[in-house]
């Protein structure tokens, strides 16, 4: 789409763009740049020069185990987390939906999980189950359940894929039930009359019909997984039992500034910008043509 | 009939008290680990670490809201709520301000290099500061940024998100205002100025509550370059109270701390509730 009308001149839109233009050369194009070039390099221990190693960050990436592993870890916590997210949101919008004249409440009661930031959710679900002091822990200890996310690999991934759920419910939940309240009224009611009961009508009318919602919602959750998450890892685990919190992003940060292994890290970056890249993509190729029945 | 339909459809009597039910089972959930980090902050630490630990508010709110705020752990909770302040805001108001005006650029003029600079905005969508830390870094050390407001503003105001939202929206301001002003003699800053930012307040008033809360919300940016306590946010700085080792951590501050540290986002939140609700839809369609 372009105007019609426009003004004159070439010196005042180039000022106007400026400040975004050099800020965008300095603290994005140059930095990912940067990115690119260290990871052809390795340098010395001391940082005073490097030695170009061409592919040889990605070829010891990809034969690195420990890199491998934190592939699969991203994927089993981003799944996890779209999963834990979506869901739960789903459910309490088509509750609300129903709640006509109360819905507005209950809204607003949903929507401050989403104000609270990741890494203080993390703090949150952290004390919750907080080995020595967690109200959880000690009544899941009563129950005979001995709670310790600090050990066991499987519980660390079990909280941290739930704290991180927890706040992106409140966004699931205002574009579910958004998409809900634009359903035609008609159409159920259609439905209804032909005896269609309620979970019946749920799954062949208005789930059909939320499917661009949900698709969106889809993309938007795995990026934040992938990239959004770190505060709540770094809180309550820092990747670890045994890395088995490691996620992609979680990776990058540890080895590039505890690890100080400047080259790997930036080969790092540049696979996820790959990933970055490819998911925005897919977001568009929704916005261009949205799902629809 | 009709109200036999809507019968169907809507839910009367019991099923109607069941879904209240349920959905009152749904937010309790939702809101019990807020309400136990509100209840530790006003209790004791003894009563803490002695599990489990009371579910009901006890009597130190005063006490440990005042250590927090003015002594805190490693620097007085008042500090770092005004460095995220100065970041939140400065985010904000810079991410608005030069998206406003490249926006304008783009789609109120033809010059050399339009489409080079459009795109360059548009690659900048794909890059959150969490892909590219390690060379930001230094960028920001070189330019001897760290432990600054500048330092913890720059490298997150340059995003497309916002550049995009106004260009949606000027695109459908109607031809015949510029038009109009372009024959009455308007120099463009004047059509910017008197017809374009008036027109455009609610989206910037929408697009505010989003990046305040995304500026506000920042943790691993600030964590990098703010080695000074005096500089930390308090969202990083929540991470920093916790002792290294084995020590025991100092929970009614901690939590007291935590909860300052929801109250502004929430309250922005929830008081401009139908803003952010559009800025959310604005922004990420």
């Amino acid at each position: 789409m372009e105007k019609r009308v426009t003004f004159r001149g070439w010196f005042l839109p180039l000022c106007l763009i400026a400040p975004q233009i050099v800020i965008s050369a300095v603290f994005f194009f140059f930095p990912a740049g940067q990115a690119v070039w260290q990871s052809l390099f390795i340098p010395d221990p001391f940082g005073l020069s490097s030695q170009f190693v061409g592919l040889g960050n990605f070829k010891y990436l990809l034969g690195d185990p420990y890199y491998r592993a934190s592939f699969v870890t991203t994927a089993i916590f981003s799944t996890l987390v779209t999963l834990a997210s979506m869901i739960p949101a789903l459910f309490l919008a088509v509750l609300a939906d129903r709640l006509v004249k109360s819905a507005g409440v209950y809204r607003t009661l949903l929507i401050w999980p989403y104000a609270v930031a990741p890494a203080v959710a993390g703090v949150l679900w952290m004390f919750m189950f907080n080995t020595r002091v967690g109200v959880v822990a000690w009544y899941l200890g009563q129950l005979g359940y001995d709670w310790n996310h600090v050990l066991d690999g499987t519980e660390a991934m079990g909280l941290v894929v739930v704290a991180s759920s927890w706040g992106r419910i409140s966004y699931n939940f205002l574009f579910f039930f958004a998409a809900l309240q634009a359903v035609p009224r008609s159409i159920i009611e259609a439905a209804a009359i032909d005896g269609a009961r309620f979970w019946r009508r749920f799954f062949t009318i208005v789930l059909p019909l939320l499917s661009p919602t949900t698709f969106f919602l889809l993309v938007v959750n795995i990026v934040y997984a992938f990239f959004e998450t770190f505060g709540v890892i770094h809180t309550i685990t820092a990747g670890g039992p045994q890395q088995a919190t490691t996620i992609l992003v979680y990776k990058v940060f540890s080895d590039g500034f505890v690890g100080q292994d400047l080259g790997s890290s930036a080969a790092q970056s540049v696979i996820l910008l790959g990933v970055v890249g490819l998911l925005t993509v897919l977001q568009f190729k929704y916005i261009e043509k949205r799902v629809h029945y | 009939m009709a109200t036999e339909i809507t019968g169907m459809v809507q839910r009367r009597g019991a099923g109607l008290w069941l879904t209240h039910l349920a959905m009152i089972a749904g937010v309790l959930v939702i809101f019990f680990p807020i309400w136990l980090a509100f209840v530790a902050s006003t209790v004791t630490q003894p009563e803490i670490v002695r599990p489990p630990m009371p579910l009901w508010p006890g009597d130190q709110l005063i006490e440990n809201y005042t250590a927090a705020l003015f002594s805190g752990v490693n620097v007085p909770v008042l500090t770092m709520l005004g460095n995220s302040l100065v970041m939140a805001v400065g985010i904000a108001v810079g991410k608005i301000v030069i998206s406003l005006t490249s926006a304008f650029a783009i789609v109120y003029f033809r010059f050399p290099g339009r489409n080079l600079f459009f795109w360059l905005i548009f690659l900048t969508l794909m890059l959150p500061v969490e892909v590219r830390i390690v060379p930001t870094y230094e960028v920001i050390a070189g330019f001897g940024m760290l432990n600054s407001y500048s330092g913890l503003i720059f490298p997150l105001i340059a995003s497309a998100t916002a550049t995009f939202l106004f260009r949606q929206f000027y695109l459908t301001v109607p031809d015949e205002l510029a038009e109009a002003a372009r024959v009455d003699g308007a120099r463009p800053m004047r059509f910017f100025w008197d017809i374009l930012l008036p027109m455009s307040r609610t989206n910037i008033a929408a697009l505010f509550v989003i990046l305040f809360i995304y500026g506000w919300n920042q943790f691993l940016w600030p964590l990098l370059i703010t080695t000074d306590p005096s500089m930390n946010t308090i969202v990083m700085g929540i991470k920093q109270m916790f002792p290294s080792g084995d020590d025991l951590a100092n929970w009614p501050v901690i939590m007291a701390t935590s909860i300052l540290a929801m109250i502004p986002p929430v309250v922005v939140v929830v008081s401009m509730q139908k803003l952010f609700i559009r800025g959310l839809v604005d922004s990420e369609k």
